[in-house]
């Protein structure tokens, strides 16, 4: 009952989040404009948009240097106003300037709430555990919640980092169930349609960038010398290193191409998740354009495969989490172990 | 489209909010909680390992006060086997010093009897000697009274002779 609950509120914030967003579109143009509503779904807003005409106005912090510090809410440039010269350019969705310059734009937007919604509750939850182990010390097992926890951090600590790292996996860890948690709790947050969820982090670049500059920086800064010759000077024919540094030169854009792709892969999958999800519910309102006869019988296909999709995005939510951690891991283990 | 240029301003909230999250959960989240749970790991495998320990004793002990209750058996078996063995020992030297001192007694008793046999019948005939002797002097002394009946008596004798 309760998960027919969910998917019913699922299937209804992207329907009254879809149809808001006609309602905008109309008065251009009859016809949906299905990318528009996918991309404003998928990408960053100054404003975090609910259902309807319900909007939580968010903070725009900008900088620049003629004009200094400006913070104000972004209900002010709701419309096309401007504020202090400042507008939201059709094009980009971005804020910039009379002259159609980007100031300096660290605004909390859509996405950046999200993130701070994400690092509270993993800190508490967390923090709460290791409040639990404080408290209970390690002569009692813990149950529930705590239980299933431990299970994961036990199996993260023992099967990811110890089996990938080996000696000296302790220093890694914490950073490895930092980047698990956090992915997972990203990836949950962003399949609620509504607020307190529902901004897509995970499928952003700049997160998963983020994650990856991290995941490079675990991988490379704390690497013995052996590593960094491996690249250099790798033990092959001298002929393949010796007048043209052609073993070197692979060796050391693979250093960078390790990142990259746990950037793209972890983008990619949930970007791809959150598109398919929002064509699913676009496909009611395109079919219900061409009457009910078309309408009903794609409303009931969509909705059951909006039912497969989110479950199937449950399931990558977890693996893209595992994957990352686990590629991190095994990435480590190879510089330290060289 | 913009979906792959990183939006600077998302990227330093995320950097910086990643940052603190990772300072503080790899500083006060992470490692108390596999801390705890390493040392109830140790915990349970010491356990196991005294418990396993305690076992082994307990059977120890117990297979030694087998073996002791098998050994003093077996020494009571013996012990019970010695004590058959040195009592018809016992009891047939006695029944050989027995049959051996009756077999004495019977030789001396025989003797004894035999002297005394020997005795009675030497007295026996010393008495009838004497008897006799007094007979034949009582008689002779009667008879011989009268020379006639002596001589006739004598010549019947000689006749029966």
């Amino acid at each position: 009952m309760k998960r027919v609950l969910y998917i019913l509120l699922l299937i209804l914030g992207y329907a009254a989040g879809a149809s808001a967003a006609e309602g905008n579109a109309e008065p251009k143009d009859s016809q949906l404009n299905v990318k528009d509503i996918i991309m404003g779904h998928i990408g960053d807003a100054y404003e975090w948009h609910i259902a309807g005409n319900a909007v939580i106005p968010l903070p725009c912090i900008l900088y620049s240097s003629d004009k200094g510090l400006d913070v104000f809410m972004s209900n002010r440039l709701e419309g096309g106003e401007s504020y202090n010269g400042y507008h939201i350019d059709q094009a980009s969705g971005k804020i910039v300037n009379e002259a159609g310059v980007r100031p300096f734009d660290i605004s909390i937007t859509k996405n950046v709430l999200q993130l701070f919604i994400v690092c509270i509750l993993l800190c508490s939850v967390i923090l709460s555990l290791a409040a639990w182990y404080k408290r209970n010390g390690y002569d009692k097992a813990p149950g529930g919640f705590v239980g299933m926890m431990e299970a994961v951090i036990d199996f993260l600590d023992q099967d990811v980092a110890k089996a990938n790292i080996g000696h000296g996996y302790e220093k890694f860890s914490p950073y490895l169930g930092t980047i698990f948690f956090f992915i997972l709790t990203c990836n949950l947050l962003g399949l609620i349609p509504i607020f307190p969820g529902g901004a897509n982090l995970t499928g952003n670049i700049a997160v998963t960038m983020t994650l990856a500059i991290a995941s490079w920086i675990a991988i490379n800064f704390f690497a013995p010398k052996a590593y960094f010759k491996s690249i250099f000077w790798p033990e092959v024919p001298v002929f393949l290193k010796a007048p043209l540094p052609i073993m070197p030169a692979i060796e050391f854009i693979g250093v960078f191409t390790k990142p990259f792709s746990l950037t793209i892969r972890l983008f990619a999958n949930i970007f791809a998740g959150h598109a398919i999800i929002l064509s699913l519910t676009c496909i009611i309102f395109v079919a219900w354009q061409s009457g009910a006869v078309l309408g009903l019988p794609m409303t009931i296909l969509s909705v059951l495969f909006s039912i497969f999709m989110n479950c199937l995005e449950l399931l990558v939510a977890f693996v893209q989490a595992y994957v990352f951690t686990l590629l991190t891991a095994s990435f480590i283990g190879l510089a330290q172990n060289e | 489209m913009n979906l792959l240029s990183p939006d600077p301003g998302l990227l330093f909230w995320m950097i910086l909010s990643f940052g603190i999250v990772f300072f503080i959960l790899a500083k006060f989240g992470f490692p108390v909680i596999i801390g705890m749970v390493n040392k109830r790991k140790e915990y349970i495998e010491m356990s196991l390992l005294s418990a396993r320990e305690a076992n082994k004793q307990l059977a120890g002990i117990k297979e030694e006060g087998e073996r002791l209750l098998a050994e003093a058996k077996s020494q009571k078996q013996e012990i019970v086997a010695g004590a058959m063995v040195e009592k018809t020992k016992i009891v047939q030297a006695a029944h050989e010093q027995a049959s051996a001192e009756a077999s004495k007694i019977a030789q001396e008793s025989a003797i004894a009897i035999q002297r005394a046999k020997e005795e009675a019948l030497a007295d026996v005939k010393g008495e009838v000697a004497d008897m006799a002797l007094k007979v034949a002097e009582t008689i002779i002394r009667e008879k011989m009274q009268d020379d006639e009946e002596q001589k006739k008596a004598i010549l019947k004798m000689i006749d029966n002779l």
